[in-house]
């Protein structure tokens, strides 16, 4: 184990060993690293973003537009204009710039968003919901098959129900919403349980870096 | 009861399995085999690309899931391009990438490519169905991607076999509503638990090929791919931590009623 990788060893033990002391209570050690954890997380996220970013898009196409001076490389300056008016926030007279790149970027994302959006989160979880009905139509799905797809159209419609205000939950109605919640509830279980195992997961991992590598390298010590 | 005294519960669930070291079956659900069926039936020479979607924080469950899908790719001679979207991404994604190639003897630049990290979301999903040269012009090491062999015929999605997302976050619904829908490429994913139950209506759809969940999706892929490492090693310390939440929730609801029927 060369001397390096044995320092950052023993720096992510003491961080992970201070993140967790929270457990016990609120104390420096997890204050400490907690501010550092957000401090070096925002700085190396500037850092890679001016690099990866800002270096490749902006500057090195406006740096070969001025040593070439070739008319199209000026095309690209619309952008960086375009993207330097968010600066105008800065100061109170000219404020109302940023007007321009906002409506750009909203006019953009929803341009690009709205019909890729409708199909792939409206059309065809329609199309999925009612698809292997066509299945039983044609006498190809399995018995099971079938409880699943009219399970998965009596889920949906009543979860539709649900959260349908425009008439009161009466009757049929309010059976139907109930039914809605108990979906809900499944799906809401679901996550849960899901959620539990993520976050187990993220524990294992750490005990398993310090009972492994941690230990390990106290063992390197002797 | 002082919640602590659940803590050293959890702890000592965690650390007491893994100390024996358990190992319990790991049997393979329907979307991880459909994942695995769909990678093992690309041809060699075809090209995967994968998207380390994921910061430090969500390793521990898309780290084995990652680590799994590259030892199948290299071993069946299948072409890697690695992105990301994330900013806190590259180094990890580097490193992992890294491991398994000079485990499998990958050479950079002919088997693989790491591209390395753009900011903008979505403009780099559509950019790369255009021109990926458009949105990357080197590679993460800056050589310019010309100059790398794998990527001389590549320009776009039309020549990307399956598009893999190892993701933490809404990445998976923004690469099948731009990637997906607008360029007709076949995409997979392997998410963390948290997120995994909003995953499962675009597989039931067909947007996606195949799904893998959180550290139960990774077992059971170094299962499937036969190469048992972490993911399987940890899976089985979470059995044990789920049984003891298990018992906690059923005591912890026995004592509720006991008190309330005293109360009453």
């Amino acid at each position: 184990m060369d001397f390096w990788s044995f320092i950052g060893i023993w720096v992510a033990a003491f961080l992970t060993l201070s993140i967790y002391s929270v457990l016990y209570r609120d104390n420096p050690f997890y204050r400490f690293a907690e501010h550092l954890f957000v401090g070096v997380s925002v700085g190396y996220g500037i850092v890679l973003s001016i690099y990866q970013g800002l270096v490749p898009f902006a500057l090195k196409p406006l740096w070969e537009t001025v040593e070439t001076g070739a008319p199209e490389g000026f095309i690209k300056l619309i952008p960086i204009c375009i993207g330097l008016l968010f600066f105008a926030r800065l100061s109170p007279r000219h404020t109302w710039l940023i007007r321009y790149p906002i409506a750009i970027l909203i006019g953009f994302g929803s341009g690009i968003a709205i019909p890729n959006v409708l199909r792939a989160n409206i059309f065809e979880q329609t199309r999925g919901t009612i698809a292997p009905f066509a299945e039983i139509a044609a006498g190809t799905l399995s018995g099971w098959g079938i409880f699943e797809a009219v399970l998965m159209v009596v889920g949906v419609i009543c979860t539709l129900t649900y959260f349908f205000f425009a008439v009161e939950h009466r009757g049929p109605v309010k059976w139907l919403s109930k039914v809605g919640i108990a979906f809900l509830m499944i799906g809401f279980g679901s996550a849960f349980g899901n959620t539990v195992m993520g976050r187990v997961a993220l524990l294992i991992q750490r005990v398993d870096f310090l009972l492994n590598d941690w230990i390990a390298s106290i063992r390197a010590l002797f | 009861m002082d919640r602590r005294f659940v803590f050293i519960l959890v702890a000592l669930a965690v650390i007491i399995p893994m100390l024996l070291s358990i190992n319990l079956p790991v049997s393979v659900s329907e979307p991880t085999q459909k994942f695995y069926d769909y990678v093992e039936a690309l041809p060699a020479g075809s090209t995967i690309m994968i998207a380390f979607d994921y910061g430090p924080s969500s390793l521990a469950e898309l780290n084995p899931m990652a680590k799994a899908l590259l030892k199948q790719c290299f071993d069946r001679d299948i072409r890697v391009i690695a992105i990301t979207l994330i900013v806190d991404a590259p180094t990890l994604a580097s490193a992992v990438i890294q491991e398994v190639a000079t485990e499998k003897g990958a050479v950079e630049g002919e088997d693989y490519v790491f591209l390395g990290y753009r900011p903008g979301q979505v403009q780099v999903m559509l950019g790369m169905g255009t021109d990926i040269a458009s949105v990357y012009d080197t590679d993460y090491n800056g050589t310019a991607i010309g100059e790398i062999p794998m990527m001389q015929n590549i320009t776009n999605y039309d020549q990307i076999d399956l598009l893999v997302d190892f993701a933490s976050s809404d990445t998976v619904e923004s690469w099948i509503i731009y990637a997906n829908v607008r360029y007709n490429q076949r995409i997979a994913a392997g998410v963390t638990g948290v997120i995994i139950a909003q995953m499962f209506p675009y597989l039931q759809t067909g947007q996606l090929v195949g799904l893998l969940s959180g550290i139960l999706g990774a077992a059971e892929y170094e299962n499937l791919v036969g190469a048992p490492a972490k993911g399987m090693q940890w899976i089985n310390v979470e059995s044990f931590v789920h049984l003891l939440i298990v018992g906690l929730v059923i005591i912890g609801n026995i004592t509720y009623f006991i008190h309330r029927a005293r109360e009453e």
